[in-house]
């Protein structure tokens, strides 16, 4: 199980060295393709409706430069291009690239190790320990006293004396906590219903 | 009347003097450093010869808190024990010791500023550290609802199909570049493929749309069981709005992990996977508990905030404004969205620092772009057509609607809420959630209203039909013959388009309606903004369309004729569906002047303030008519959070001593004594009872107050002194005064637990009219509060015990018109008749234990409610 962490730890970390990179290349170049000029022209005497995209600076964002071929003859033209209206616009597709593929790898991640702790720890376990401990493991949740809070308490200020303790000490208190919050959101409905 | 209340007034004066006396006697002793053997001092004489003493001393003593200034500078030789002035998880904190301890702090460093150039950095880091952290705050929650409503758009339009030059882009961004010039085709684009092409090769057919919805139901399914999946594996307080727990976590309660680090990770996936799954939910009452979520976890790197919950929540405050203000692209509507809605105590203080959180994040988002269109939310529009007075009467009733929509709203939800909470439905969350997502995308499918993405619903809704659009909704006859521009008259008659719209339209209400009563509340992030907007704007914009049908074809009617001439731009449908979202909303959350800033801020049109204001208000008025209560405030008491709500008024004439406990059946009030317990015994008082605090006495004969000390302090400082002091047995003398007792010779160590000691716990006394302690329950943010009777502890009054009582006043509204009676008969004066002193022990009314505390008769649900309260009695 620890190793399964340490692991997913490393790869967390790997991701994320990749995601600065790329992150940093992505908005190294800015991509020419990310600005337009959008101009809606309405019907207008026998011409119809049309949509014309241009990739064309902010001050020549205007119907005279982007309305190409312009379907009017030269003394409709004024008039054609006071109906339309144009709108200059940028994205950063950058941006949306490592946003969504960052999306994409957390879930993916969680997932797997959704799938690791819900279904291969506990085969893992049963295989390693045999049936028996796994109920006792289960059963040690002590806090019902008084004292063992206080318990708690004052041991969380000791520093522990080496890191892998340290990790493993704070992934059980994560399950405990996570397993209270399950009974107190799905079992006993104290809050969040 | 007056006469009682005279009678009270003076009543209430008396206990301030009690107060007074019962605290400086202690003060003063100690600081002359004089050994007073309490046991021989005749009770009743100290008291007396107290009348006059200074009343000075009370504000200083009690602004001690729990290691009071006093305390501090006799015991610095005593190192502070970790953890003490912590709190347990699901308690109260107190406000007044939260901010006393604060003021200790800052007076320390200010102190020292002068010693060093390194303390004067300290002392500037710790003035800037406010900033600082709600700096970071506005950066992350801008960052994240980037991000959130980059990939909500993504996954939602992945239901639909997807895009092959660049797997990243939703359809618009697809579509970027294309060359689809034709109104028919503006949203068609060679490199979007939907799943039909993909799979079948075809776009156009039967088979292609049922290729198309059976995988929008498959995306639909996948994402919400993804979503309900990792909540209930990660971190099941992710689900849900979070704003009722926010609520009730900034009047000060304590949930541990509610604002931590898993939750603030699964909230933000789950939330995508929510809103692209199709559920009748928004994400803007979820960002507003992912911005708390940045706030609490920022506000871990710098001690000033990280060790006082007070102090903390001052951070939320300015958070929960962040996340409305990127919610809805509103800084100045979440500031005041934090103010009325979520706040409990909001200093001005906190009122800039919100200000500043609100404009950072909005500065990130709109950094980020993640729309493409230059504005922070989705729906932004811009109207500058104007409005007439006699469109007030749609609008007043839009008002109603929204009014009984919250209403009806509130009470279905609350009754499906109850349901799910009490019964054996609510074991089954993810079938529950697969159950809820395959209806809503089986149904929604067929009508391109409910299809699409809710915040494009209401912008397609919001926006005004303009010769620019070309969606069903602006199919007007005179437009269809296109051969003439007809641009410039906006009042026409409407197209076979418009009215298969209206039906649509008319469709998608009902829908929206019944499943937004089933999706809130279920276990995934679900927020209620967007769907109540969705129906207020689908509802604005059919009633919009009936009067400018009305005014096309009447207008020679009186009102028309007045304003609408032939021709002339009358009606704006999109204004209605505006201000009918905005009152829908208001009915339901029961907010006024931030709703209207949101909206506001959303339009960016002055001139619609006073429709908006008039429907919001009337919304409002309709609602409480049915109701007093927001959803957020139902949602507290039905899942029974300890929430004192400043908004109510509290009218009865209730006293002191009948909300104290122990009631009169109970079991004694736990006390110590101050000096003649031994730890053994302590402790058997703390495993036997189920306290959370205690109060400390004289000694068993004189029952005069001392102090009070909580149990998680207790516990922590035995645990703390077995583990560094030497010497420590289960038969040590435990001692809270100034200096230890006389012991016998071989009696081991005694334990001084002075510093763990409240000595300036607040009292009244047990005729107090509930009215003045509830006062200054609410205004001093107490946990607890002690009531005496003559400087003797009858019993304790703390928040729950008050909200009981609210409750159970709320239930049987009978006034307690004899109420006056109890004090003038029930409680015999301490010296009786002959003048002698009467013995203590009858004054301490020893009753019932407070586990079952509920005094009138509540069914089984009710007792559901106050599970939380009885479960941690302080």
């Amino acid at each position: 199980m620890l190793a399964g962490l340490a692991s997913v730890r490393e790869k967390i970390i790997i991701k994320l060295t990749k995601l600065v990179n790329l992150t940093i290349s992505v908005l190294a170049k800015r991509n020419s393709e990310d600005i337009r000029c959008k101009c809606i022209c309405p019907p207008y005497k026998d011409v119809e409706g049309q949509i014309y995209k241009q990739n064309v600076s902010l001050k020549d964002c205007n119907c005279l430069h982007v309305v190409e071929p312009m379907p009017v003859e030269g003394k409709d033209v004024e008039a054609y291009c006071l109906r339309c209206e144009c709108k200059y616009e940028e994205r950063s597709s950058g941006t949306i690239k490592v946003t969504i593929i960052m999306y994409l790898s957390i879930l993916g991640m969680l997932l797997l190790y959704m799938v690791y702790l819900t279904l291969l720890e506990p085969m893992l376990k049963r295989r390693l320990f045999g049936h028996s401990q796994l109920i006792q493991s289960d059963d040690d949740v002590g806090d019902q006293q008084p004292f063992a809070n206080a318990h708690n308490v004052l041991s969380r200020s000791h520093s522990r004396p080496n890191m892998l303790n340290k990790v493993e000490h704070a992934q059980q208190r994560w399950r405990r906590q996570v397993q209270e919050q399950r009974k107190s959101v799905f079992d006993r409905h104290v809050v969040l219903s | 009347m007056e006469s009682e209340q005279l009678y009270h007034r003076g009543y209430c004066r008396n206990s301030y003097n009690s107060i007074a006396s019962a605290s400086s006697d202690e003060e003063l002793l100690d600081g002359a450093g004089v050994i007073m053997d309490f046991h021989t001092t005749e009770d009743d004489n100290l008291l007396d010869g107290d009348a006059a003493s200074p009343g000075s001393n009370y504000a200083m003593s009690n602004g001690g808190g729990a290691p009071s200034s006093t305390t501090h500078l006799l015991d610095f030789l005593e190192e502070p024990i970790p953890g003490v002035g912590t709190y347990d998880d699901f308690h109260t904190i107190d406000w007044v010791r939260e901010k006393c301890k604060d003021r200790e702090r800052h007076r320390k460093i200010n102190s020292k500023k002068k010693e060093s150039a390194w303390e004067f950095t300290k002392s500037l880091y710790d003035a800037w550290s406010g900033w600082l952290v709600v700096t970071l705050t506005g950066l992350a929650s801008g960052a994240l609802a980037g991000l959130i409503d980059i990939a909500a758009d993504w996954m939602n339009d992945l239901k639909e199909g997807v895009c092959l030059s660049a797997m990243w882009f939703n359809h618009e961004q697809c579509c970027w570049t294309s060359n689809e010039t034709t109104f028919a085709e503006r949203d068609k684009c060679p490199q979007w493929k939907s799943w039909a092409e993909l799979i079948l090769g075809q776009a156009e057919g039967p088979g292609s749309y049922i290729m198309n919805y059976f995988m929008y139901i498959y995306w639909a399914l996948s994402f919400a069981f993804l979503a309900v999946c990792l909540v209930k594996v990660f971190a099941p307080y992710a689900c849900g709005s979070g704003i009722p727990e926010i609520k009730t976590i900034l009047s000060g309660f304590i949930i541990r992990g509610y604002l931590g680090k898993w939750t603030l990770m699964i909230k933000t996936i789950t939330l995508v996977l929510a809103v692209a799954s199709g559920l009748s939910l928004g994400k803007e009452g979820p960002l507003v508990h992912v911005a708390c979520c940045c706030g609490n976890i920022f506000s871990y790197l710098f001690p000033k905030y990280s060790k006082n919950e007070a102090k903390k929540r001052e951070v939320l405050s300015a958070a929960s404004a962040a996340g409305v203000s990127v919610a809805f692209g509103a800084p100045i509507g979440g500031v005041l969205f934090s103010l009325e809605e979520v706040s409990y105590y909001f200093p001005l203080k906190t009122l800039w620092r919100s200000f500043f959180a609100a404009l950072v994040a909005a500065f990130v988002l709109r950094s980020i772009n993640p729309f493409g269109n230059s504005r922070l939310v989705l729906f932004y529009v811009e109207y500058h057509t104007p409005w007439y007075l006699f469109e007030l009467i749609p609008f007043i009733l839009l008002g109603v609607f929204g009014g009984l929509w919250g209403a009806f709203f509130i009470r279905a939800n609350i009754a499906w809420c109850r349901r799910r909470k009490s019964t054996r439905f609510g074991k089954y969350p993810v079938l529950e959630v697969i159950l809820v997502a395959a209806i809503t995308a089986v149904f929604a499918f067929p009508n391109p209203y409910t299809r699409q993405n809710t915040s494009e619903l209401i912008k397609e809704l919001f926006t005004d039909c303009g010769p620019l659009e070309s969606s069903q909704l602006c199919q007007y006859r005179s437009q269809m013959n296109g051969s003439k521009a007809f641009s410039d008259n906006p009042n026409r008659p409407a197209g076979p388009g418009v009215y298969a719209a209206m039906w649509q339209l008319c469709l998608a209400l009902v829908f929206k309606i019944i499943m937004t009563i089933f999706t809130f509340g279920l276990k995934v992030p679900s927020g209620l903004f967007i769907p109540s907007m969705a129906i207020g704007a689908i509802a604005g914009r059919i009633v919009g369309i009936a009067m400018e049908q009305l005014a096309y074809y009447h207008h020679d009617w009186f009102l028309f004729k007045e304003w609408c001439e032939v021709g002339a731009d009358c009606i704006t449908p999109g204004l209605y569906a505006m201000v009918g979202a905005a009152a829908c909303l208001g009915g339901v959350t029961r907010m006024t002047v931030s709703l209207v800033v949101i909206v506001f801020e959303l339009t960016g049109g002055l001139e619609y303030i006073v429709p908006l204001m008039a429907a919001v208000m009337t919304s409002k008025w309709v609602g409480d008519a049915f109701g007093r209560e927001g959803i957020y405030e139902s949602h507290i008491r039905l899942n029974g959070y300890p929430f004192l709500d400043a908004k109510e008024e509290f009218t009865h004439t209730t006293l002191a001593r009948e909300v104290m406990r122990p009631r009169r059946s109970d079991p004694p009030l736990a006390v110590l004594t101050q000096d003649d317990l031994t730890v053994e015994e302590l402790q058997a008082t703390i495993n036997e009872t189920s306290y959370n605090g205690f109060p400390v006495i004289v000694s068993k004969e004189s029952q005069r107050l001392v102090g009070f000390a909580l149990r998680r302090d207790i516990t922590i400082a035995i645990e703390n002194a077995r583990r560094k002091q030497e010497g420590i047995m289960l038969n040590s003398r435990v001692y809270f005064t100034q200096h230890a007792p006389t012991l016998p010779a071989d009696s081991p160590r005694p334990l001084k637990l002075r510093s763990i000691l409240d000595m300036s716990p607040f009292t009244v006394t047990d005729h107090t009219p509930m009215e003045i302690v509830v006062d200054i329950f609410r205004k001093l943010g107490l946990r607890q509060c002690l009531v005496t009777h003559n400087g003797i502890v009858l019993g304790i009054i703390t928040k729950k015990n008050i909200l009981e009582h609210l409750e159970e006043l709320k239930q049987h509204t009978e006034p307690l018109a004899a109420s006056w009676y109890y004090h003038k008969k029930r409680y015999p004066a301490s010296h009786g008749s002959n003048g002698k002193p009467r013995s203590r022990v009858h004054h301490v009314q020893l009753i019932r234990s407070f586990q079952d505390g509920r005094g009138g008769g509540g069914d089984d649900s009710e007792e559901e409610e106050v599970h939380l309260l009885d479960g941690s009695n302080l």
